[in-house]
Order: structure tokens, then sequence, then C-alpha cells
């Protein structure tokens, strides 16, 4: 009989499942990935086989030709709520995460014991993807990417609210908002046309191809152009949604006048959005904030939990000061990726 | 206080100067008095309540929050005031329920203007309950009188002139008569009422000012030269009234610095408003300069210790006692000389100048050159470290407020330039606290390739562009090799070209040397540190 949890092991490029030889969110190609969700510090290409939901394998494959052809490695879809078992004696479990299409927690089962990868998640309703679930487990493995008591993140509502009173005060302009490219600007989108926004938004081209995966998975986003295919006048009182590295950059200036607009949960910090010149800071995250962090580890109740990435210090001392138990790891290659 | 925060707020996610401008008038046209006059005192940093620091906000924070949990997001945030705004929620953990409406501009002053020490801990959190996250940044900006929003106290006159369509000038003339919340200065320009009466008020008259000569070349039988002293270029206005009289010292940005040099306050006893550079004696450096050696003023270094101080001890008083060079005048015994050509302004002030302490005031020297040839060859001569350079004045020139190009030329003498090996890196605050931008650097104590050591000569936080400051970050970020709290020590592998105005003698570093006003002159990504100056050569380019 093996320790408790030695099964499980924190290397600096991901969660190693022993017994089964494979790696959660792996930062280099390994035999076998279980993935938790498409952004490209938890996604990579060049797995010899992919576990994911079938909408994370549909972005890998668009972004790292996952499971396209024999270079592209063998995919394994799991459906939310479905239970696979892996080598050695090891159930994968893939519970909604509410972060973007298809992410999901992976429960990992073995010798009755359980861990939950968060991958990262949100508490909050997004029209894009399922809500995140409360899963008891033993070991809580969960990001903190916002994870200061001073990121409280607004209701959605409001900063839509802003954004369109912009747009109304100044219809010679055009309000361009910083989006990234997988999730928040499908999102902003989405809530755009619940706030009733039925105009056409236009695209910068690196996001056509997200939002038509989107769409195809049957997230409704309205009409959609193409800023390349536009006259600059015809831009003028509309939304154009871009890359945050797009903003200050030579392409923006085919716009007309834009007004910046960045949509992310670093805007809650003033400095943070002068440092990048947003005149107009939209706080819209997806990822969980502090209240939501901690009420989350309150809820699921591990007997541990782990801190992947993000501001682990600050959560590691709530949990000393709850008296729970948790510990920092160091995993390479994690970013904030609205940076 | 809403519309307040909302100004702050738009103010400070604008870079424009023009569209700052324009937020700031129309806020000053839609908001009625006195609400308005605060918000302009507080925005030209004319607020001051002595209950609320920095520190107090700390403390009323920290029994509230786990002080790890205040630090960790303190530091993320970089500012003290804008942390407390957010952590305000989380803090109270949901307990604030049914308060007060939000306090009007006016209410906040009242409030805070009657807060001590003592009563500040309820009393201002009271206040933050009454707010949204918006609100409590305000407030607290506004308690603390740390702005920090890109807005400075001209900028603010400028609004004003723009809001009610008035000279910017005459604004300048009116300020300092007049205390928040401005109530004859609104009633002057937006309702068209009589000027505010300054007539016997020790006020602030604009300063004229130079442009840098660069290129330029004058003939000497226009212009008259004289030296740019190194100090701070000061006003003094003394008027008489009925108490008898009083005397004001104002700083080159209208700012009124009279506490920081009371002994000038009882120097000037006639009615003039006198133009110079304010000085102080000491350890004597400024004896070599013009044929009448004229001098007796210390390095800035040591009028550096008396600035910003609002209360002075006597001690200082002895042994850095200040004085007024003077330059010109704008109004000696009563009448207003600033229309007169700058030749009978001069011959004025030079007749004037017997009837004032010769402890407190003397006269900038003219100095005398044929040809500008000749005068060049005197600025490359001077070794003297209270002169800054040169300024040449036409001699036509009326006393003209601002950059009138043509009549007045700053001529500065070439900054020394050394190359340093960068040491230390720290982050910046502010608008830059994401950035390691304030650096330490240091030269080599001998020979590097014989084991020489580095020892730090002094830090420098400018004269890059935001790409530079970009990919010194990174360079810090990837080359620390030692991190001491919020200090990074880095591997030692980057020279910069420094450029200073001069060097001294200081027991502050290791290396015995101190520099005035260094800053980056040029990042040399392509030079070995082995090749950066070493200790002695900065040393041999101090001046005595």
């Amino acid at each position: 009989m093996s320790a408790p949890f030695s099964w499980i092991r924190s290397e600096p490029w991901g969660i190693h499942v022993v017994p089964a030889d494979a790696w959660v969110d792996p930062g280099k190609a390994v035999a076998r990935a279980l993935v938790t969700h498409g952004h490209a510090d938890h996604a990579r290409g060049g797995h010899g086989a992919t576990v994911a939901t079938p909408e994370t394998l549909a972005i890998m494959k668009l972004r790292y030709q996952t499971g396209d052809g024999p270079s592209g490695g063998e995919t394994t879809p799991v459906q939310y709520g479905e239970t696979i078992r892996l080598p050695g004696g090891v159930d994968a479990t893939y519970i909604p995460a509410g972060h973007v299409l298809g992410s999901a927690q992976i429960l990992l089962e073995h010798a009755g014991e359980r861990v939950i990868c968060t991958g990262d998640y949100k508490r909050r309703a997004d029209p894009t993807c399922p809500a995140f679930e409360v899963t008891p487990c033993d070991i809580f493995i969960t990001e903190a990417t916002f994870g200061l008591p001073l990121f409280t993140h607004p209701p959605i509502e409001g900063e839509m609210a802003k954004l369109l009173e912009r747009l109304a005060a100044y219809p010679d302009r055009c309000v361009l908002v910083g989006a990234y490219a997988l999730g928040k600007a499908q999102r902003v989108i989405a809530e755009l046309r619940a706030a009733g926004h039925h105009q056409p938004i236009y695209l910068h081209g690196a996001m056509e191809k997200m939002c038509r995966l989107y769409e195809e998975h049957g997230v409704e986003l309205g009409e959609l152009r193409l800023v390349a295919d536009t006259p600059k006048d015809d831009m003028r009182g509309h939304i154009v949604i871009a890359p945050p590295s797009a903003l200050n950059d030579r392409w923006s200036r085919r716009l007309p006048d834009p007004i910046t607009a960045f949509a992310s949960g670093w805007m809650r910090v003033r400095q943070r959005a002068r440092q990048r010149n947003v005149e107009l800071p939209l706080v819209i995250s997806d990822h969980a904030d502090w209240n939501e962090l901690t009420r989350t580890i309150e809820e699921v109740d591990p007997q541990e939990t782990w801190i992947t990435h993000g501001r682990e210090e600050a959560l590691l001392r709530w949990n000393q000061l709850h008296q729970r138990r948790a510990r920092a790891l160091a995993l390479v290659g994690r970013e904030d990726e609205d940076e | 206080m809403e519309q307040f925060a909302a100004l702050l707020d738009a103010l400070v996610f604008t870079r424009s100067r023009n569209e700052k401008l324009r937020l700031i008038a129309e806020y000053l046209r839609a908001t009625p008095d006195p609400d308005r006059g605060w918000a302009l005192a507080a925005l030209t940093d004319g607020l001051d309540f002595p209950a609320v620091k920095s520190s107090t906000i700390r403390n009323i924070m920290k029994e509230r929050i786990d002080p790890v949990l205040w630090s960790l997001s303190r530091d993320f945030v970089g500012d003290t005031a804008e942390t407390a705004s957010l952590l305000w929620e989380t803090a109270q953990m949901g307990e604030n329920g049914d308060s007060a409406p939000p306090p009007s501009v006016s209410e906040t002053v009242a409030a805070l203007e009657a807060m001590n020490r003592k009563s500040v801990v309820t009393e201002l959190p009271a206040l933050l309950d009454r707010l949204d996250p918006s609100g409590r940044y305000a407030l607290l900006k506004l308690a603390t009188g740390a702005m920090r929003i890109g807005v400075s106290s001209r900028l603010g006159k400028v609004a004003f002139a723009q809001a009610f369509d008035v000279s910017v000038d005459e604004v300048e003339e009116y300020w300092h008569a007049l205390t928040p919340p401005f109530a004859e200065l609104f009633a002057w320009a937006a309702d068209g009422d009589a000027p505010p009466d300054i007539a016997n008020m020790p006020t602030f008259r604009p300063f004229m000012l130079a442009h840098p000569l660069e290129e330029t070349v004058v003939d000497m039988a226009d212009y008259a030269a004289e030296w740019k002293w190194d100090g701070i270029r000061v006003q003094l206005v003394h008027v008489a009234n009925d108490s008898g009289g009083e005397t004001r010292v104002y700083s080159r940005s209208g700012d009124d610095i009279s506490a920081t040099f009371p002994e000038m306050l009882d120097a000037l006893t006639i009615p003039a408003v006198l133009d110079g550079e304010l000085l102080v004696r000491g350890n004597v450096q400024g004896g070599e300069a013009g044929p009448d050696k004229q001098g007796g003023a210390a390095s800035f270094n040591a009028l550096q210790q008396r600035l910003g101080r609002k209360t002075v001890s006597k001690k200082m008083l002895a042994e850095s006692p200040a004085f007024v060079r003077l330059y010109d005048a704008m109004v000696i015994e009563g009448e207003d000389v600033r229309a007169l050509e700058w030749q009978d302004r001069r011959r004025r002030l030079e007749e004037f100048l017997p009837r004032l302490p010769a402890s407190h005031f003397d006269i900038s020297a003219i100095v005398e050159a044929e040809s500008f040839e000749a005068l060049a060859e005197i600025r490359e001569g001077t070794r003297d470290d209270a002169i800054e350079g040169l300024m040449l004045k036409r001699r036509d020139s009326p006393y003209i407020a601002g950059r009138k190009t043509g009549l007045w030329y700053k001529w500065k003498r070439d900054p020394l330039l050394i190359d340093c090996v960068l040491m230390y890196a720290q982050r910046g605050s502010g608008k830059r606290s994401s950035f390691f931008s304030d650096y330490t650097f240091g030269c080599w104590n001998g020979d590097p390739d014989m084991g020489a050591e580095l020892l730090p000569v002094g830090k420098a936080y400018s004269g890059f562009t935001d790409e530079e400051l970009k990919k010194l970050d990174k360079h810090v970020r990837s080359k620390t090799v030692n991190r001491f709290g919020p200090v990074r020590e880095t591997d030692k592998s980057l020279v910069f070209e420094v450029a200073f105005d001069s060097v001294h003698e200081s027991k502050r570093h290791k290396s015995g040397l101190a520099m005035r006003f260094p800053r980056i002159h040029r990042i040399r990504w392509d030079k070995p540190v082995h090749e950066a100056d070493r200790i002695e050569s900065l040393r041999s380019l101090i001046r005595d």
C-alpha cells in the first residue's frame, strides 16, 4: 500500500498522474495529456494522445492541429459528466468549469482518493459555456489568477452598459475593445447581444475562426464583419473587437478615431489600465474573483488545496488564516493570459 | 461627490491634455458653488487635511483586513488610496448595510476639516461606507492631497480660464489672493462680477521664462548675458496693509513656499515684487564666477536639505541661511515696472538694491562679453558649481508672462557623462508600478580585470523612452540574481551612459560620491561592463 496521494505529483511542467503516466495541462509534449481547456498556457500541440472535451479538442485542432492527421496524435473526447478509465486504474471525469467553451475541471479518482484539477474557472453565468459545478474532493488543485482581496469583479451588465453608453456618446468614432481571442471575445459579443445590441460587430482577422467555431458549437454571435473588408467610415459608431496586442498597434490606424477599451479583470486597477493606454476599462473576467475563489474552497471543502498559478501568496495566506491546508505549486509557463 | 469621482476617473484614463482641460472645464461649468471651488482646490493641491495621512489609511485598513493580505494588495496596486478604495467592501465583509447617501464635495471637505487624529479612525470609515469604489478613491485622494492624476496646478488654472473664457494670467494673479472654495473667482469669471480686489494682497505674478538657446546665435549689442544660478527661481512679494505688511515667497510654479524660507519674510519690508534665484550660504563653492568674484552660494545639495519643509529648525536656519540673487523686478516701491525695457528695469533694480539687507539680497552680475564667441568662451571656462549656465536677455524686452520667442534664452552648461553599470533596480510607483524603473548604478573601485568591485554612485529613473523602459524591465526580470525586499540585484551586465550636472563628496554612498540630477543618457547594450568608468574618473569631475 503506497502513501496517500502518492499517485499524483506536481512537477514544474504539470500535474503528473503516475499510474496512468498522464499529465494534466502539461507545458511540454507528453505521451498522454489531460487538457482542461484550450488556452495556450494549458493546451499545446505535439502530445501522443489528448483527452479533453469535444469543444476543447476542436479548439486544439484549430490552434495546434491536434488530432489532425498522423502528426496530430490521438484524441479522446469526453463529454461533461462522462468518466473514462485511464491505465493504472485511474478514473477521469470532466466537469464544467465555466471558464470558456469546452473548459472542464478534471476529477481524478484512484484508490478511493479524489483529486480535482480546476484548470481556470469562474462562477459567473456565461452564455458561451455551462456553469462551474461544485464537486467534493480530497485535494483541490485551483488557480489563483485574481487571488488578491482587491479583485471583486462587478456584474457584467454594468460593464456592458458603460460600453454601450460610450458608443452612443461618440457616433463619429468607434469603440475598439481589446479581448482575448478565445473566450473573452465571444463572451463580450454574446453579452452585447443579450444587452440588445444588434448592430454588426467588426472583428480583427485573428478573431474570425474562433468566432466561427463558437457558432458551430451553438453559440449565437449575431452579425460579424471583418475590419479588413470594411471601409474606415463604415465603422463609425460601431464596436470593433481585437486581441489586446493590437490595441496600441499600427493595425488600429485603419479604424475611425477609436476609443480604446479593454475587457479584463486587471482593469480594476487604474494604473494597470493607464499603463496600457486604455481609455475605457471594462472589468470583465473569465476567472473567479477573490470572493469566488475563497467561497469555492469553502464549498468544495477539500482536505488540502494546491494552488497552481496567479497570486498564490495571498490565497495561501487566506487558507492559513482559515486553518485550511494548502500549498503553492511552482508550475512553469503559466501566464496571466490577458497580459 | 459622484460627479467629482467621475471626473477623477475620466482624468485618470485620458491621455490628451486638451481632453483633460475640456473635462475639467465642463465640470467647473456644470457644478454649483461651493462644490466646484473645493474640487478645483483639490485638483490644484490646494487642500490639506492634517488628520488624514497615508499612514492613517494604512492603519484603518489593517484593523479591518489581515496585514499580510493588505501588504500583498498594496504592493500589487502601488497606491495606498486606490488599494484601500478597492479593498473596502472585502474588508468590511458586507457589513455596511444601510448607510446615508453619498456626501457632497463640500460636505466631505467639512467633515475632513473637522477630523482630528483620534476621530479620523471612526469618521473616515463612516464616509467611506457612503461611497462606491470610485467615490472612495476620490475621497481618499482628496483627503491625502496626493492626486497623481496628471493634473498640475497650472493645468487646473488653464482649465478654469477655458471654462469661463477668461485670461489665465489674470487667474494666476488673483489665485493667491483668494482661498478655497474661491467664491470671488467664480463670481468674477462665471457671473461677470467685479474682479477680486488684489490691491493690497501679496499675490503671485506669472514669471517670464526663457527658451533653450540651442543653435541660435545672438548679437551681444541686443542682448545682455548673466549667469544662470543653480538654486530655485523664486518670486518675493511684499505689500503694505493695515496690519503692517505681508511678505510671501513663491516658487516657479506659483506655489507659496513662504513657510520653508521664513528668513526671507523679514528681509523684504518695502512693497515690491522681485524675481531671483534662491540660494543658501554655507560650504562656499561659488566663488569663481564673474569679474567681481561674485559668489557665496553653496551647492544645490545644500539647498536641497531645505526644500519641501513646512517648518524649519533654528539649527538649519543658522547652518544654511537662504538669500536671493536678484534677476529682475516686476514691482518696485509699489510701482509696476513690467512694461519697462529690461535695461531700464535693471537700472531701477540696481538703484533699489542698497535699500535691501545685503545679508539676504544681492544682484546677479552681468557677464560682459564683446561678442557671442567671447561669451561662448567664458561659458566653456566656468567651473563654478553654483552655475547652471548663462541667460541671454534682450535689452529692450518688457517683462512678459510665459515664454515669448526671441526675448530670453537659457544656455545651459553641457552635462557631464560617465559610463556606469546597472546594479540594482526597484519598481516605480503610480503608472510605473509594474515596471522596474528606478535604477542604481555603480563604477569600478579599481581595475575590473584585477578583481575590482562595483560601488554604487547614483540612482536614476528618467532619460529613457517607454520602449526602452520595457526592454530595461525585461532585462531586470531576466537578470535578477538576488532579491532584497522590493530591490532586485541584477547580474551587472548592462552599461548606462549617465548624464549629470555635477558630482560631490557624500557620505550617503559607499563610493563617497553623489551626483546631482543624474539621468540615463544612453543605454549601452553593446558595451562590455569592464569598460565602464572607475570611481576615480568620477571623482576627477568634482568641481571646486
